[in-house]
């Protein structure tokens, strides 16, 4: 209770009758009010000071537990077990509201065992349970080659599977391009190499949920994610990404779609709900990642945030209402004349980097697209040769 | 004073991969002897963290990116800097900076 949420019952004191119509008496009563309420107030600040050492402020929806959080996206202080209803019914709500899911689906949790995927996979059981979505669920994960990263990340998956009772398939960068994320490296350099991982990955994931037949996969990029992606995008001049980047739910007909279910999840309240409800989760950077370019746009909408929170929401907003100019020039969708996969060049991305990597190019695919589908043109006839590239050629940090 | 200090989420790694450590704060001398979050993050950065201290930090505060409970609860409802610690507070130190 705040000072102005005191009403203070005056009795009437005696007055002439003249004293009534006067402005004297509001002016009285206002004074005596205020005095009161800054009384109360500062007896109620004394008492939290004292004993402030180890006192949070109570829970804003009046349960009268003690508040463990402060939500970035309303400020609103929020014990553990309404956080937890917060935090559900808040996913659950976006679901709803964008209508993401059918009765009967089949539906994907792409995994990384990351904090993300394996709050995602919690909450997805939990709801598609206590809400009676009627979805079946399996565990997808990737497995990309890097040492030391992946294949811890991917125990936890294993213990996710366990734990929630969710069955799990694991695809390889090595069983579908016949390159691990190590080798990518040693022949890129640390540069470039996560647009290959990227690029790979998600298509990765479409094999993977082709092949085991889902209707849908659901990611756990959450609010951060999206508003780095949305100033990444500014900052890169990429229009066709940016109108795209924001959508909930994204595929075209011949892909399978994949939604964001945690797209107005805050980060911070991911970490929290799997700190508070102890999921087990592996916490480590990439080996790659250092270099990797949304490490920029990461580091500024962290510092945007700590000066006001809302702005990861606000910025999700702005790039949610972002229409381009009918004089911008947008690629078109077609399909790659060599995978089929879908593509806004001749040849999709995938296919001119796995050349490059199986030519000893690795350089091939990065760049602007024009000059690539020109460069993959001119070299598709030469001889697929694998040959390890002498460490001295690897060109890093160039371009 | 002695506390509990916790790092997870990857944290740990900047203090020796070490997640739970217990410190003893040493008596600041001066009058008012109280020991605040403002001054536990540089005696942590000076004391305990074995290197890259500008992951850890930035300026006065904790490197945006890395949640601080103290006793189970966010800092943000206690004051954050201006907490003053109790005795056997537990403090923990959350990096969210990595894939998900």
């Amino acid at each position: 209770m705040t000072a102005t949420d005191h009403c203070l019952f005056l009795s009437v004191p005696c007055q002439p009758s003249w004293f009534w119509i006067t402005p004297y008496y509001a002016v009285m009563l206002l004074a005596i009010n205020m005095a009161l309420a800054r009384l109360v107030y500062i007896t109620e600040r004394q008492t939290k000071v004292k004993l402030s050492g180890a006192m949070a402020p109570k829970c804003k929806t009046g349960c009268g537990k003690n508040a463990i959080l402060k939500r970035p996206k309303t400020g609103d202080a929020l014990c553990r077990e309404c956080f937890f209803w917060a935090f559900e019914t808040e996913v659950h709500n976006t679901v709803t509201a964008a209508r993401l899911f059918r009765r009967g689906q089949y539906v994907a949790v792409a995994a990384s065992g990351g904090k993300d995927s394996t709050v995602l996979a919690h909450v997805m059981k939990e709801l598609n349970q206590r809400y009676d979505y009627g979805l079946r669920l399996v565990l997808l994960s990737i497995d990309e080659g890097i040492t030391g990263y992946r294949d811890d990340s991917l125990e936890t998956v294993k213990r996710n599977r366990d734990q929630y009772g969710i069955p799990l398939t694991v695809l390889s960068y090595e069983d579908l391009y016949g390159w691990t994320m190590d080798d990518i490296v040693k022949q890129v350099g640390l540069r470039n190499n996560c647009t290959f991982c990227g690029v790979f990955r998600r298509q990765a994931l479409d094999r993977g949920a082709a092949q085991l037949g889902v209707d849908q996969i659901v990611t756990g990029h959450n609010a951060d994610d999206i508003a780095e992606t949305v100033v990444m995008n500014v900052l890169r001049g990429d229009i066709a990404r940016l109108q795209r980047c924001t959508a909930i739910s994204t595929g075209t007909e011949g892909s399978i779609p994949r939604s964001k279910p945690f797209k107005y999840t805050y980060e911070k309240e991911i970490v929290m709900y799997a700190y508070f409800k102890k999921l087990d989760y592996f916490s480590t950077e990439c080996i790659y990642s250092p270099n990797a370019y949304r490490g920029y746009a990461r580091a500024y909408l962290k510092d945007l945030e700590a000066i006001r929170a809302t702005s990861i929401i606000d910025i999700i907003h702005s790039g949610e209402s972002l229409a381009v100019r009918d004089a911008a020039r947008l690629p078109t969708q077609g399909t790659c004349s060599r995978c089929q996969y879908i593509s806004s060049q001749p040849v999709c991305k995938a296919c001119v980097l796995l050349q490059g990597l199986n030519q000893g190019r690795p350089r091939l695919g990065i760049g602007k697209s024009s000059k690539v589908q020109e460069r993959a043109r001119e070299t598709e006839g030469e001889s697929d040769d694998r040959s390890e590239v002498d460490s001295a050629t690897v060109t890093v940090g160039a371009g | 004073m002695q506390l509990t200090v916790e790092f997870s989420g990857g944290a740990e790694l900047l203090f020796g991969n070490v997640k739970q450590h217990r410190v003893t704060l040493p008596d600041r001398g001066d009058g008012d002897s109280v020991w605040t979050m403002e001054g536990l993050l540089p005696w942590l950065r000076d004391n305990l963290l074995k290197e890259r201290p500008e992951l850890f930090m930035q300026g006065d505060t904790v490197r945006p990116g890395i949640l601080v409970l103290v006793n189970d609860a966010d800092w943000e409802l206690l004051g954050q800097l201006s907490y003053k610690l109790q005795p056997d507070d537990t403090v923990v130190f959350i990096s969210t900076l990595h894939g998900g």
